[in-house]
């Protein structure tokens, strides 16, 4: 059993050029694990709508992702406001992104849905007024 | 698999080790080894970026030379778009065709008319249902490479027709067959004016491993110095050229995705700028698009690193070059695309990224180059001969480096053991150092 690896990265608020950069550095690292192409794609696209949710809602968070040799974690936690009807923002095209973020291409309401699609679990863990964080996990081959 | 060709060579005698290709390599493919540079073949993707920035002239472009000519009976010449804004004063193309023959070529074959081809079978492939988009354009055998090599998922998205150069190329080689029934094949050479170093890589190792039709390969540069006299004492050009706007327009950035006639289309230039677009549309971020142009040097191939002109000025040229041609009068009689100008399947290969087959060990390794890059300074500065320090850490582990190599611990060291001896300071080893190779400038005041 080998030592898991781990990879913590803080997210900038309010930074929308540099948002999804986290998601850039680990899809780097897992291909040097020689992890399969598919599940790479699905932890960058899962992580990239996780940062990007931070950066418009949260004001910026913590993204840390650990490598075992079965699965892939991804632990997102922010301090922002929390979310106050998850099965509504699990909805797809459900959205309280304001206007300004809309006209950016982000806020289209595909953040939470997007992540639950392509992780093979995802649990929401939120407080309002506290924060959220988000745990995904895929399974490795 | 076959090793593949690069076309990027180093002269060791130039290079001085300096960092600067170093620090400009897309794929992190360089490294200062010996005081000098070494490219890794395995991650290199031929984009001549290391070329263009050497301030040393140390990098150069791997090509034929134009004493080739000797060596076929029948040329043929395949000037790229591009190569017509190289030349300064000309307000028609015709001339530089002429040029060409009078240079010693039997036959020309504007690559441009190839492109108008391409630009027509874009636009029948974009109107299958059954494509994955947004379809990425098979032209800059940079971006090809990249996504072979970074983004596997998006391989089924490149447009599996051959590139404007082959098709020139193997329109040429029909004709000239037909032309010249009684010749040794071997007899009729085709002759590539490349703007950039990626096709020549593209021209010898073959695209999707079909074979081509390309004999050499020449730098534009070689054949503008060639003929830049020649053309000059041209009054009366007997050759016309036969391409159009469309054609001449797949120079620069833009012009290929302008020819689809379809406003859902982005372009873009420079290898940085590909590589983001390329993440943003592998994470499903920009959707929506049917066509992609990604072009590895600035501003299009009028940005290769064979070129001569500015890659601007080169484009301005050109948009006065072709302000007066017809839109394109090179069409296909086919309403389908030729089953020959179809690849089959993308290279792959390996790109040397993985750091062990077995995944524990990867693991344990990629723990270690954590560990040792939150110690390591975090400048990037290169001294050390790796790109970042997180290069260097995996220089370390690979263990293809020492960690002695960094220059900022090193001194830091040396500073910590002059201070811990009480013997002196760095300061003062410093002065000693001076005096003694009798180089103590004068203090100010004392």
């Amino acid at each position: 059993m080998a030592e898991n690896v781990v990879f913590h990265f803080d997210i900038d608020g309010e930074d929308f050029s540099s948002a999804g950069g986290a998601s850039v550095t680990v899809k780097k690292k897992l291909r040097q694990l020689g992890i399969d192409s598919e599940q790479i794609r699905r932890v960058a696209i899962a992580m990239y709508e996780g940062e990007i949710n931070m950066v418009i809602h949260a004001s910026g968070g913590t993204a840390d992702v650990i490598v075992s040799d079965h699965e892939i974690t991804i632990v997102l936690a922010d301090h922002g406001p929390g979310i106050p009807d998850v099965s509504l923002a699990m909805q797809e095209g459900y959205s309280t992104a304001r206007d300004h973020i809309r006209s950016l291409g982000f806020g289209a309401g595909m953040g939470l849905p997007n992540m639950k699609k392509y992780t093979d679990s995802m649990k929401i863990e939120t407080e309002l007024g506290r924060g959220t964080t988000i745990t995904m996990t895929v399974n490795i081959t | 698999m076959q090793e593949y060709k690069h076309s990027v060579s180093l002269d060791v005698k130039k290079c001085r080790g300096c960092t600067t290709c170093l620090k400009r390599c897309p794929t992190e493919a360089i490294r200062i080894r010996d005081n000098h540079a070494q490219i890794n073949s395995k991650r290199c993707i031929d984009c001549g970026e290391c070329i263009k920035v050497c301030p040393h002239k140390a990098k150069k472009a791997v090509h034929d030379s134009l004493d080739s000519l000797a060596d076929f009976q029948i040329r043929v010449a395949l000037p790229a778009p591009a190569f017509y804004g190289q030349f300064d004063n000309i307000d028609n193309i015709d001339v530089i065709i002429e040029g060409l023959y009078r240079l010693g070529f039997d036959y020309v074959f504007e690559v441009a008319g190839a492109a108008e081809m391409v630009s027509a079978y874009t636009r029948m492939y974009l109107e299958r249902k059954d494509v994955k988009r947004p379809v990425i354009s098979s032209a800059c055998p940079v971006i090809t490479r990249m996504i072979n090599m970074n983004f596997p998922y998006l391989k089924d998205h490149v447009m599996p027709i051959l590139p404007p150069i082959e098709v020139a190329a193997s329109v040429a080689r029909e004709r000239m067959e037909a032309e010249y029934p009684d010749l040794d094949p071997d007899q009729i050479g085709i002759f590539f004016i490349s703007p950039c170093t990626a096709k020549v890589s593209y021209v010898k190792n073959g695209f999707a491993g079909k074979q081509n039709n390309i004999d050499r390969i020449l730098s534009m540069r070689d054949v503008y110095f060639k003929i830049n006299d020649i053309i000059e004492k041209i009054d009366e050009p007997e050759h016309t050229a036969a391409s159009g706007m469309i054609g001449i327009g797949w120079a620069s950035t833009g012009g290929e995705s302008s020819a689809i006639f379809n406003d859902k289309y982005l372009a873009a230039d420079g290898i940085e700028n590909c590589i983001k677009v390329l993440e943003q549309i592998d994470n499903e971020d920009f959707t929506g698009l049917d066509f992609i142009e990604l072009n590895a040097c600035s501003g299009g191939c009028v940005g290769g690193a064979m070129t001569v002109a500015n890659p601007y000025i080169a484009q301005a040229r050109l948009q006065i070059l072709k302000r007066y041609l017809p839109v394109s009068p090179n069409r296909p009689a086919d309403t389908k695309i030729p089953e020959k100008y179809f690849v089959d399947e993308s290279v792959s290969f390996d790109p040397g990224h993985l750091l062990s087959d077995d995944r524990n060990t990867a693991l344990r390794m990629m723990s270690e180059i954590e560990a040792i890059t939150a110690e390591l300074p975090g400048l990037d500065c290169g001294s050390c001969g790796a790109p970042t320090c997180m290069a260097f850490a995996e220089d370390i582990v690979k263990n293809e480096t020492s960690a002695d190599e960094c220059t900022v611990i090193m001194r830091e060291m040396f500073h910590d053991y002059l201070v811990n001896h009480k013997e002196t300071t760095l300061s003062d080893a410093y002065r000693d150092f001076m005096d003694r190779s009798g180089k103590t400038r004068e203090k100010k005041s004392e």
